[in-house]
């Protein structure tokens, strides 16, 4: 009986120490890319990297503002069209009684989610790029915006959903008109959590690179408007990456360091804006 | 006497009121409209492009072996097997793994311990697909060519999953990647499933004097099981999906080999590969068509796993935040 407990105690050692084992595991890939990304971007980092345009092939130096500032635009347009429409699509499905057509949207946002982002830039092409016969920054931020659709809308309907009914209750017996509480009164209430929302699905479409790559394709210079061809910081990574030069490889690390590093301040910004909040 | 006009009202002129409440709702009704549209272009837009290649080659698409653009020859198995078993490969890497981590962090751990890792594991998720493809290209296959595989072909050489030439980009590769990138979404999801166990099984377990492992065991996994289940199939849709990293370290050769060292080619990375440069119409549609299969496939998936992971929007929502 005593040898039984032991066995049972020394099993329940062995796996709790498997469970935190592979804990640790699961962080070394995240320590190893870190430190790469870190230490070899150090290495390609210049003032010239963020002022200069690429030199042609085999001059060495050379930098990516047309790359840095091509990813602010199309996301930044991105973001024009997404965070709108998808926090009134969230909102309708907060605010709504619980119907058929509510249900149906919310399941369709959700497969949405699931949607691998290579075939959003493929639609984003046949439906875009091809109509408007020629790659843009406007086709990329639309591939990018419907990838953030269904992400800030499901994220604004939830964090609404927490929002406490006697709120809006005290709001309209107030007589302030229902869409006015819903604005005014729940929208701001919920703003921290639809925020950090927001934030990472916007985290997520900056390093998208895939559904760039037929829609704002790439540009060795700068894109003189919105309806040519753009250069964005990841796929500026990719193609230097897979290219035969050293030099390119350089910059291709110090590319993913400035991506990176502004992928992780919005993460991190994002739980920052929430923390201890969300129950 | 007239009724007293409501603040926000709008007077569309036609001698109708449309008071703001209505109007608003419109709106927002028109957005959620968006949703289900957008998703039904999708299916739409891309059946229409690949119109061609399906009626050319129907079902022999996917049961061909040979993917020659030049000679006009489309088919399609290579790059289904290729995206099948890099992505099943990444599951049997990153299931135990992810569990090991889900039942830590909601089971196990200490509050603060639960918050710090809890954050790092789901900062493996915001590192962009790219950087991963960067970090698998300079550092990954380098030390798998190195180390990793021949220790593998020397120990278990005589399967034939390790035999062959060793290149550090291949399979063995690509699935690593992938396992890397579904391991914070299996555990995120399968996390929000075991915290909706209730308490009161565990605390029963406990009462009768289950150890802690046993309490899991016994008590949370049988519960939680069809949770799990729809976690491991959303980390699926996630590895077959997966494009720029995977692209980057799986060598994109077009052939189907036993061995995980081999280079092989998966859906998502040919249309990223030959699409800019595609010749002629055929060959565009042959690549709208693998992109319309990957959406059919990951789209039944994730059906699926909603339907598994049940309390859909809670756990969908946190899974990602």
């Amino acid at each position: 009986m005593k040898d039984r407990f032991f066995v049972r105690l020394f099993v329940d050692r062995a796996l709790r120490g498997a469970c935190l084992l592979s804990t640790v595991l699961a962080l070394v890939p995240l320590a190893s890319v870190l430190w790469f990304v870190v230490v070899r971007g150090a290495h390609g980092l210049s003032l010239t990297f963020f002022t200069g345009l690429p030199k042609p092939v085999g001059e060495p130096g050379g930098g990516m503002a047309h790359a840095i500032v091509g990813s602010l635009e199309i996301v930044g347009i991105a973001c024009a069209m997404g965070i709108p429409a998808g926090v009134l699509a969230g909102i309708h499905l907060a605010e709504s009684e619980d119907t058929r057509f509510g249900r149906f949207v919310r399941f369709s946002a959700d497969v949405m989610a699931g949607v691998p982002s290579i075939a959003v830039g493929l639609f984003v092409y046949v439906l875009v790029v091809r109509r408007m016969q020629g790659f843009s920054a406007l086709a990329g931020a639309i591939a990018l915006a419907v990838l953030m659709l269904p992400t800030i809308t499901r994220a604004t309907e939830e964090l609404l959903r927490l929002v406490p009914e006697s709120l809006r209750e005290a709001a309209l017996g107030l007589g302030v008109p229902k869409w006015r509480a819903t604005l005014r009164v729940m929208l701001r209430t919920a703003a921290p959590g639809i925020a950090t929302g927001i934030m990472l699905a916007v985290a997520r479409a900056m390093g998208e690179s895939a559904p760039l790559l037929f829609t704002s394709f790439n540009n060795r210079g700068w894109a003189s408007s919105p309806a040519e061809p753009t250069a964005s910081l990841p796929v500026n990574i990719y193609t230097y990456a897979v290219s035969p030069y050293a030099d390119w490889h350089e910059q291709a690390w110090a590319a993913a360091l400035v991506l990176v590093t502004l992928v992780l301040c919005l993460n991190i910004a994002a739980r920052w804006l929430v923390r201890g909040r969300l129950p | 006497m007239t009724a007293p006009a409501r603040s926000g009202s709008l007077d569309l002129g036609y001698g109708s009121k449309l008071s703001g409440d209505a109007v608003f709702s419109r709106v927002t009704w028109v957005f959620a409209l968006v949703v289900i549209v957008g998703l039904g272009a999708m299916a739409f837009e891309m059946a229409g492009a690949s119109a061609p290649t399906l009626s050319v080659f129907g079902v022999e698409f996917v049961l061909g072996r040979v993917w020659d653009p030049l000679h006009r020859v489309f088919g399609a198995l290579p790059f289904i097997y290729g995206t099948l078993v890099s992505s099943l490969l990444a599951l049997v890497i990153a299931v135990p793994i992810s569990f090991g981590v889900a039942i830590y962090l909601s089971e196990l751990a200490a509050s603060w311990q639960r918050d710090v890792l809890g954050f790092l594991v789901e900062l493996l998720a915001a590192v962009p697909s790219v950087v991963y493809g960067l970090w698998g290209v300079f550092a990954l296959a380098p030390w798998l060519r190195t180390s990793v595989e021949p220790a593998l072909a020397k120990s278990l050489g005589f399967l034939p999953l390790f035999q062959g030439p060793i290149q550090g980009f291949g399979m063995l590769a690509g699935g690593v990647v992938l396992s890397i990138m579904i391991l914070p979404t299996i555990s995120s999801v399968s996390r929000e499933v075991l915290r909706s166990v209730p308490s009161s099984l565990r605390e029963g377990a406990l009462a009768l004097g289950a150890t802690r492992s046993e309490m899991v065991r016994l008590a949370v996994l049988p519960y939680a099981r069809s949770g799990l289940m729809g976690a491991v199939l959303l980390g699926l849709g996630r590895a077959l999906g997966e494009t720029m990293a995977i692209t980057m370290v799986i060598g994109n050769r077009p052939e189907i080999s036993a061995s995980l060292f081999a280079p092989s080619y998966t859906m998502a990375s040919v249309i990223a590969n030959e699409f800019t440069e595609a010749t002629g119409e055929l060959h565009l549609a042959a690549l709208a068509e693998i992109g319309l299969l990957l959406f059919v496939l990951t789209i039944a998936l994730n059906v699926v796993a909603r339907l598994l992971v049940g309390r859909v929007g809670r756990v969908a929502v946190r899974g990602r935040l």
